[in-house]
């Protein structure tokens, strides 16, 4: 507890460890939003944000000298492998149905 | 110890049922055992169900404050459980008759269901984050369960890329609201606002929490995934989507506002004005020019969730006691209209059109008059019981000194009358080339009739809301203790 913010490492402070996690971040929602073409890129983007959200959570952590961070950051974990089981499974059967993965082929329904 | 796990009893019953109903499934031969699961799911939540409505007591915690048993989070899982558990028994005819019942459907809505009891018992980020997953990660899956069919499998797709990115944010902005408070539970989230206010890592952790649970609960602007699932999923699904999560989430968002930022009223209360404003007018306006039912049920969820919304914006006990109403009588208007779209069929094929619905009170009169009071239930339309719920929301925002906010809402809900309204008008004024045929099951048609019943009558002085405002406000004095 008394250490609080020895546990980053020297010279490198909170702040740059929450640069590092937003411009991660926003890398991610802008893989989402702007990438056109496949949708393993999108795939790719929510693992990043989730990977950032990690980042903070262990800076975080390691700042206040409380462990209930890290804790969350693996729960973050577990549930990001689920989350991506999921998706390629859902890709897997959406890739069968219609023959491809672009996104600009995600366009049965409208309105 | 003990006391802990004695209070999670209900979660555990979910837990080991899905996981028995899982092996029972996976080794016992699909064809025979799907039946057999269904019924045993439906039963695992109506008895889940009568043991939470069925304790009482004061407010508890488990597990270092993760997990909270409250008169407000009974009153919600009671609702979720009984709401699942219909949906389910309503929807399996469909379903079988489409070949598309396999035996982890029923499997999938338990776990979802468990996802949303840990939601709206959950006492910090933690906690909230894992029961949101479990529900999402379901949902997911059920909305692509038709894998057969393009559109199930796209429905599910876009449901899964938003719903992760709306949990990323929230995450993103839990983990905000860690650094810069300290702590994960929302008591102690509570006490540092208390201190010390709201700092600005704070205000952007809150900011990002309400971006996340309104993409839950589908208010605009995170709203786009809904048409598109709702039109794509198969129709069970979508009337589950329209009810057991809606109240989960909704009671989830006024969860962590109330118990981790009950201190911060005004920071989120303009974030919610301006939501259940986008929401009430969206809703309202784009259904209109739909013709899909399923389509245009999306939209009004959006409004009704904008409206539900009303209520949580007030940030008073009034506001919260309004949301569980609202809730409640919009799940049971939603059985209703979704048992009746459920049970149209043309040729043997479901039919989803709203110009499908045209002569149906010729053909069939009783239908046509319980899709009806629906209908203007729905539209918020006095006496029926949808008006109350909306007048609830909008006096709790009066009383709140947020005027403006109920003014909108009841311009919104003119408007929004209006599509309710062409429905009874179809019904009614159009002619058919061919008789749309219902398909008769005797639970979707006493699920129709019975809420259908209950929304002319509800509000009688004879049944007097059957005690709802009374469950209602107790729930709501034990959010705000």
């Amino acid at each position: 507890m008394e250490h609080g913010g020895a546990a980053l490492i020297a010279g490198v402070g909170l702040e740059a460890y929450l640069a590092v996690a937003a411009i991660l971040f926003v890398t991610g929602i802008f893989g989402i939003f702007l990438n056109r073409k496949n949708v393993i890129v999108i795939l790719m983007s929510i693992e990043l944000m989730l990977l950032a959200v990690n980042i903070n959570f262990v800076a975080f952590s390691a700042h206040l000298g409380d462990l209930v961070g890290q804790v969350f950051t693996l729960f973050v974990l577990t549930v990001a492998a689920a989350e991506a089981a999921i998706g390629l499974a859902i890709l897997v059967c959406f890739f069968r149905n219609r023959g491809t993965i672009d996104v600009e082929d995600m366009n049965m329904m409208k309105g | 110890m003990n006391s802990d796990f004695a209070l999670v009893v209900p979660e555990i019953l979910m837990a080991a049922g899905a996981m028995l109903l899982l092996m029972v499934g996976a080794y016992g031969g699909e064809e025979r055992q799907r039946n057999l699961i269904t019924w045993a799911s439906a039963g695992l939540m109506a008895l889940v169900a009568a043991i939470v409505a069925t304790r009482g007591g004061a407010e508890a915690t488990a597990f270092g404050g993760a997990f909270v048993d409250d008169g407000f989070a009974r009153f919600t899982k009671v609702l979720i459980l009984t709401s699942s558990a219909l949906m389910l028994v309503i929807g399996k005819e469909y379903l079988e008759r489409r070949g598309i019942l396999r035996f982890e459907y029923p499997i999938l809505i338990v776990l979802a269901t468990l996802g949303m009891m840990m939601m709206v018992s959950s006492g910090g980020l933690i906690a909230l984050y894992m029961g949101l997953e479990l529900q999402s990660l379901s949902l997911y899956v059920v909305a692509a369960f038709n894998r057969d069919s393009a559109r199930s499998t796209e429905a599910g797709l876009k449901y899964f890329v938003l719903g992760a990115l709306s949990s990323g944010m929230l995450l993103y902005g839990a983990s905000l609201v860690y650094g810069y408070s300290g702590s994960t539970s929302f008591s102690a989230i509570a006490e540092v606002i208390a201190d010390d206010g709201v700092s600005l890592g704070l205000t952007f952790g809150l900011v990002f929490i309400c971006a996340g649970l309104a993409f839950k609960i589908s208010a605009v602007p995170f709203h786009m995934w809904t048409p598109d699932v709702y039109e794509g999923a198969p129709t069970p699904v979508t009337a589950f989507f329209a009810t057991a999560p809606k109240v989960a989430a909704g009671a989830l968002f006024a969860r962590a506002l109330y118990d981790g930022f009950g201190n911060a009223v005004a920071d989120w209360q303009q974030i919610l004005v301006f939501i259940s404003i986008a929401s009430m007018f969206l809703g309202s306006i784009a259904a209109i020019g739909q013709s899909n039912l399923k389509r245009l049920l999306a939209y009004s969820s959006i409004g009704h969730m904008g409206f539900a919304l009303v209520g949580l914006a007030a940030g008073t006990q009034a506001g919260a006691e309004s949301l569980l109403t609202y809730l409640v009588i919009y799940v049971i208007m939603n059985i209703g209209t979704f048992a009746f779209i459920l049970s149209m069929e043309r040729d043997g094929k479901p039919v989803v059109q709203i110009s499908d619905l045209a002569g149906l009170a010729e053909t069939r009169p009783a239908q046509a008059l319980a899709l009806g009071v629906l209908m203007f239930s729905l539209a918020g339309i006095p006496p029926m019981v949808g008006f109350f719920a909306k007048f609830f929301v909008f006096k709790a925002a009066v009383d709140a000194g947020l005027a403006p906010l109920a003014v909108a809402g009841a311009v919104a809900s003119v408007i929004g009358a209006y599509y309710y309204l062409n429905i009874v008008r179809v019904m009614y004024l159009s002619q058919a080339e061919r008789p749309l045929e219902i398909r008769t099951n005797l639970i979707g048609q006493g699920a129709l009739g019975l809420s259908a019943l209950v929304m002319a009558a509800g509000w009688l002085p004879i049944f007097d809301g059957f005690g709802l405002p009374e469950m209602a406000a107790a729930a709501a004095q034990s959010l705000l203790r």
